[in-house]
């Protein structure tokens, strides 16, 4: 069947509503990358299961939906029940048969399996209640857990392909610029760019072919909602793709996605196949004419293809060296012809603006920074998983809020944000809002949106090293002061850590960041020192108390720290006996234990297997 | 070492015969050899048209193609940044004592090879590690064991 028409459309999405209100209950599973690791597939599987050798009113099969990421990863493997929108944590394959007996075919809530406070140990039973959920607002990830990402009927059920309806049947090409312009849609995957202008300058090009691309590289170490969004909602995606290449005139778009997401591959070809069979996507879309193909590309595994003019060259079969850009890739992009090219989320939010309108959108969020934006919360916060909130939230109510506080409540050191490219905040900043403007000023940046948080145990100067080593091994080689400049200040960073480093290094380190900034050809380099100047602004003195004292305050460099064992505290369980490989723990049962200094290597395994908390770190 | 060919000329079929399938054409022969055979690169220049220097170029430019045999299991320490501040090193160094080599390297009885990787996209559950297409979140020293015993 072609959908030709808004009735028609109209028409397919009654049949549906009404199909599914005769589910009084439906099991959401959680199928995103967290859940499915902790098992959720042997879940859903024990469901339907079970579900059809039982025969409860109103309950069949079909309502167990296996969706996407529900976000609270911590907790994972997930599983919600509606419509009560019960929260169900940590659920195991054996935990099922009582679930469809007390929540399914009841309307019980077993409590030992819902969220609980970490604070006052209450038991929360619907998410909207669990604080992980309330400070949130989801717009680009709005139907993640809603809704079966393999389901086209899904996706419309809850108004997909409304945002491309009215785009094409009511709206004309600049209208559509329009639309997004007054929105102030500014490019999610860390630019900034506001997306209206971009389109506006690609069509403003004169050329019989135009291309849309969608970056769904997502390389930043740290980062994870557009995969969240392309396992999970693919769909939204190529509606946003589809509003994009109407206005501005393209018919042909490409999704550039990356090696280590065969899921986000796999749904999103499902996703363009439907749509195609439903006449939402390929030739004479809803019978207006127009047409989009969509083709997916696969990465072949190099961060710096997240680059746009690299990811270009890498869609074209070539070795992805970004070029000078002079020429903006919307004049000259994919096969040197007028493209625009956004990231998952920032197509995402497309079509809500498009069905709601620009002035919906910017009552959203903060000043010149209109809508929400998604992070991934992780590191050493309580509650790590996706989180969505309007621009202008404060970091503090993202951490201690929506994150839970600090693992353990561990006193909170910083965040980094933005990626490689981007830096550390301090504990100063957390009453920021943030926004793109606002990180940017404070020498971060939202970047594509991890957020990683730190506590006193993590090393700014491990840090700062640990993001150099990752750019000199993805420095795409090309330019010299991105070459050669990282792998210097790799070099300096390391030094410092181990103890060898003088003040004189900082202030080598400050130029040679400079040069490179200023140097550079792309992105990578030109942001490539950001994590040493922020570590550097914020945390001066961790740097110098590796430089003066020979000291590690967090413990962390191996080549200034020593373990050793608390006899108060330890009980002699013999755990870091067994976890240490290279022998260097002796003692008995029962008798506190040593450490032989000289074999030891500093590992830390034995702090991880000690459960009493007995070996200290100097 | 012998390999069979036969099926190169279909896989390089699968796709237009022009330079711009070059990195799809490489994915497939990688996912079906675990490796770039040098053979199958000769053939795949020559029927899309690029020279064997171009080929060879984007073979060792990104991270996803290997010119060298790949172990039964792969196994993926990720060192992502969430990973990295969750203990990613430990893991790594763990998985090297265990398999007795080093990041990039593969058993010589070529049963594991193993890898680290800058992120998988999973970090929510930091430190994880992947045996082929197989995720082990939160990874502890004990896992490592676990997941390496069963050579």
């Amino acid at each position: 069947m072609r959908i030709e028409s808004e009735k028609q459309l109209r028409d397919y999405r009654k049949k549906l509503v009404d199909a599914d209100r005769k589910l009084t209950k439906k099991i959401m599973v959680c199928h995103g990358p967290g859940c499915l690791a902790s098992g959720s597939e042997q879940i859903s599987e024990e469901f339907t299961k079970q579900l059809a050798k039982k025969r409860i009113a109103g309950v069949t099969v079909e309502a167990v939906k296996k969706t996407g990421c529900h976000s609270f990863c911590e907790k994972s493997p997930l599983v919600a029940i509606e419509p009560a929108q019960i929260l169900y944590t940590k659920v195991k394959v054996k935990d099922v048969a009582e679930i469809i007996e007390k929540s399914v075919a009841g309307d019980e809530v077993i409590e030992r399996l819902v969220y609980h406070d970490p604070h006052s140990n209450e038991a929360i039973a619907t998410y909207p209640d669990v604080p992980f959920y309330k400070y949130q607002t989801r717009l680009a990830l709005r139907n993640l857990g809603k809704i079966n990402a393999c389901d086209i009927d899904d996706y419309i059920r809850v108004g997909g392909y409304d945002g491309a309806a009215k785009a094409l049947l009511h709206m004309t090409p600049e209208n559509v610029i329009d639309e997004i312009t007054k929105s102030n849609l500014r490019g999610r995957g860390g630019g900034g760019f506001p997306a209206g202008r971009k389109w506006a300058s690609c069509r403003a090009v004169e050329s019989d072919v135009r291309y849309v691309v969608c970056n769904g590289d997502e390389g930043d170490p740290g980062a994870f909602m557009d995969r969240a969004i392309m396992e999970g909602d693919p769909h939204t995606v190529l509606e946003g793709m589809v509003v994009a290449a109407f206005a501005v005139g393209a018919n042909d778009g490409y999704i550039y996605v990356r090696e280590e997401y065969p899921l986000a591959v796999i749904n999103l070809q499902k996703a363009i196949e439907q749509a195609e069979g439903l006449g939402l996507l390929g030739d004479n879309i809803l019978g207006t004419g127009f047409s989009l193909r969509i083709h997916i590309n696969r990465g072949a595994g190099a961060f710096v293809c997240g680059e746009s003019s690299a990811l270009m060259l890498s869609v074209a079969g070539n070795v992805g060296e970004p070029r000078a850009k002079y020429v903006r890739s919307v004049v000259k992009g994919l096969w040197d012809k007028p493209t625009v090219l956004n990231n998952v989320e920032t197509y995402a939010n497309v079509p809500l603006i498009i069905t709601n309108g620009a002035e919906w959108f910017t009552s959203i969020g903060a000043p010149k920074n209109a809508g929400t934006k998604a992070f991934s919360l992780v590191g050493k916060v309580r509650h790590t998983g996706l989180i969505e909130v309007p621009m202008g939230t404060t970091l503090r109510r993202i951490v201690f809020d929506i994150g839970g506080g600090l693992l353990k409540d561990r006193p909170f050191k910083g965040v980094q944000t933005g990626g490689p490219s981007g830096g550390c905040l301090a504990e100063k900043h957390l009453d920021l809002s943030v926004d793109f403007d606002t990180l940017t000023t404070h020498g971060s940046m939202m970047g594509s949106g991890g957020m990683i948080v730190m506590d006193d145990r993590t090393c700014m100067v491990d840090v700062a090293k640990y993001f150099l080593s990752f750019l000199v091994s993805e420095s795409c080689g090309k330019c010299i002061p991105c070459r050669e400049g990282l792998y210097q200040l790799h070099k300096l960073a390391i030094a410092i850590s181990e103890g060898r480093g003088t003040e004189q290094d900082i202030e080598k380190m400050e130029r040679l960041s400079e040069m490179v900034v200023l140097g550079s050809l792309c992105g990578l380099g030109k942001s490539g020192p950001n994590p040493f100047l922020s570590t550097i602004s914020n945390f001066r003195d961790e740097y110098l108390a590796h430089i003066r004292d020979h000291r590690c305050p967090a413990g962390v460099c191996r080549e200034l720290i020593t373990y050793e064992i608390n006899p108060e505290k330890c009980d002699g369980c013999m755990a870091c006996i067994s976890a240490c490989a290279v022998h260097a723990i002796t003692g008995r049962k029962t008798k506190p234990h040593v450490i032989n200094q000289e074999l030891c290597t500093k590992c830390g395994a034995c702090v991880a297997a000690c459960t009493r908390d007995a070996i200290a770190v100097f | 070492m012998k390999h069979d060919l036969a099926k190169v000329p279909e896989i390089i079929g699968r796709y237009p015969q022009q330079p711009s399938s070059l990195i799809m054409v490489l994915q497939d022969i990688q996912k079906e050899f675990s490796f770039l055979p040098c053979e199958a690169l000769e053939q795949t220049a020559k029927s899309l048209g690029v020279p064997l220097s171009k080929v060879f170029s984007v073979s060792t430019f990104y991270n996803a193609f290997s010119l060298n045999k790949k172990g039964d299991t792969v196994v993926r320490v990720c060192i992502g940044t969430a990973c990295h501040i969750r203990g990613a090193r430990q893991i790594q160094e763990q998985m090297e004592t265990a398999l007795k080599i080093k990041a990039g390297e593969t058993t010589a009885d070529g049963k594991f090879t193993l890898e680290v990787v800058g992120c998988v996209g999973a970090c929510a559950m930091a430190p994880v590690v992947m045996t082929n297409e197989r995720y082990h979140p939160q990874c502890k020293v004990n896992t490592v064991k676990k997941l390496v015993a069963k050579r």
